[in-house]
């Protein structure tokens, strides 16, 4: 896989770090402060350059050498963009409404944890994103649509595995249940990000990751990101399973209007497989991920509790920062006299 | 295989999670077959994939327009709200 482009000094210095010098070390060029950065959620140079050093730890990029994954010198820079990124994130979850009164949920951690998650996540019905793809998008905004969403299908799953290790007994056996799900239950071909890869073939659409990476914006890698800061820092491993279990309890009904969609422009069967997978896979992992993951993790290490609601509502906010950014673009782009004003994205 | 584990846990306010089943019998004798290691069958009869739930139960919209008339809702979950 290839570098993205860079589009800013931090991107930029990133990558000249990686290019450079073949055996490292690998300094960047501290050519912006991070204290100019007004909002990391939606700053795409920021994001960027946190997203290559992410990859890293993933499948890394053509003529990289393996080595620049563990580089003291890019953890240093590493650090100093999650730090910026993980205060934005946690300002955005103080902002965000807090969840109902909870009152007398049960004796046990667990028990105020899985009611959290579900009384955070229930009701929310389809996003406002997954509306408009059933009903109004034309075949390009769904293919753009599909291209913003690429950045982490294409990873699907990945980031949680990094979890395995971190957690014990009933919450891990859980945890490789679903991922067991995810990597397609023992089949190659039933492989998540391989049915997305499918459904991209399927419309003439590239699979080569940073092509995408190359046009997101910087809340869809952001929410991106958020995924990996939690799974690649042990001490954020609650706020991990936070997010899992946010994730899949808000994303069968969106799938379902998302396969409408698909279903309504006609595109090819491919497309509707991906979604119409995950309607069914996801109200299975959603209990999987509540109460069996979160629920027993919250049990075995009852100081995670608040982590894992942090993690379920970072989820949240940062996924609808990124939907309200797709949201926008789409709204511009037919309403050109209004112009592209306020994206900070860009 | 032939040594597995059947279990059945129930959600509450969601549906029953069942690891370990081939196949579903529904009440009018419909046998849907499986090969994932756990499904989730749906208790509140709204969904549109019977019997997997498909998570309608969380959708507020759909309760009060349930098309539903085979009779499959005898168990209701209670209301997730």
């Amino acid at each position: 896989m290839r570098l993205p482009e860079p589009c800013g000094p931090l991107s930029e210095g990133v990558v000249r770090a990686l290019v450079a010098q073949p055996d490292g070390p690998h300094a960047v060029s501290e050519t912006r402060a991070m204290g100019d950065v007004s909002d990391p959620l939606t700053d795409r140079d920021l994001q960027l350059a946190l997203w290559t050093l992410y990859e890293l730890h993933y499948r890394g990029f053509d003529g990289v050498p393996p080595e620049a994954e563990w580089d003291p010198l890019l953890i240093v820079s590493r650090a100093a963009l999650e730090r910026t990124f993980e205060h934005a994130v946690r300002q955005l979850v103080a902002d965000s409404p807090p969840a109902d009164e909870l009152g007398h949920l049960g004796d046990r951690p667990s028990d105020r944890v899985t009611a959290a998650l579900t009384r955070m996540t229930v009701g929310s019905g389809p996003s406002e994103v997954a509306k408009f793809l059933h009903r109004r998008a034309t075949r390009e905004e769904f293919c753009g649509y599909l291209g913003q969403r690429a950045v982490h299908h294409l990873r699907e799953s990945d980031p949680y595995s990094f979890v395995l290790p971190r957690i014990g007994d009933a919450a891990k056996v859980a945890l490789a249940e679903l991922q067991y799900d995810e990597y397609g239950g023992g089949r190659p071909d039933r492989l998540h990000q391989e049915l997305f890869a499918r459904a991209l073939r399927s419309l003439d659409m590239s699979t080569d990751l940073t092509s995408y990476v190359d046009e997101a914006e910087g809340a869809t890698l952001a929410s991106v990101n958020l995924l990996s800061l939690f799974a690649l820092n042990r001490r954020l491993r609650g706020a991990a399973m936070g997010h899992l279990a946010a994730f899949e309890a808000t994303s069968s009904l969106p799938c379902e209007r998302i396969l409408r969609g698909a279903q309504r422009l006609e595109l090819p069967p491919e497309v509707g497989d991906y979604y119409e997978e995950h309607v069914v896979a996801d109200a299975v992992h959603e209990q999987l991920a509540i109460r069996s993951i979160c629920g027993a993790l919250v049990d075995a290490e009852p100081d995670l509790a608040d982590d894992v609601l942090f993690g379920a509502t970072a989820c949240l906010a940062v996924d609808g920062l990124a939907g309200e950014v797709l949201l926008d673009g789409w709204r511009s782009r037919r309403t050109p006299s209004r112009g592209r004003d306020v994206r900070a994205a860009g | 295989m032939s040594a597995r584990r059947v279990s059945v846990t129930e959600c509450p306010g969601g549906p029953l999670l069942v690891r370990g089943a081939d196949e579903i019998e529904g009440p009018d004798g419909t046998i849907t077959a499986t090969d994932r290691s756990v499904v989730a069958l749906c208790r509140c009869g709204r969904s549109d994939r019977l019997p997997w739930c498909d998570a309608s139960h969380r959708d507020r919209k759909r309760r009060s327009k349930n098309r539903r008339t085979e009779g499959d809702g005898e168990d209701r979950a209670p209301e997730a709200t």
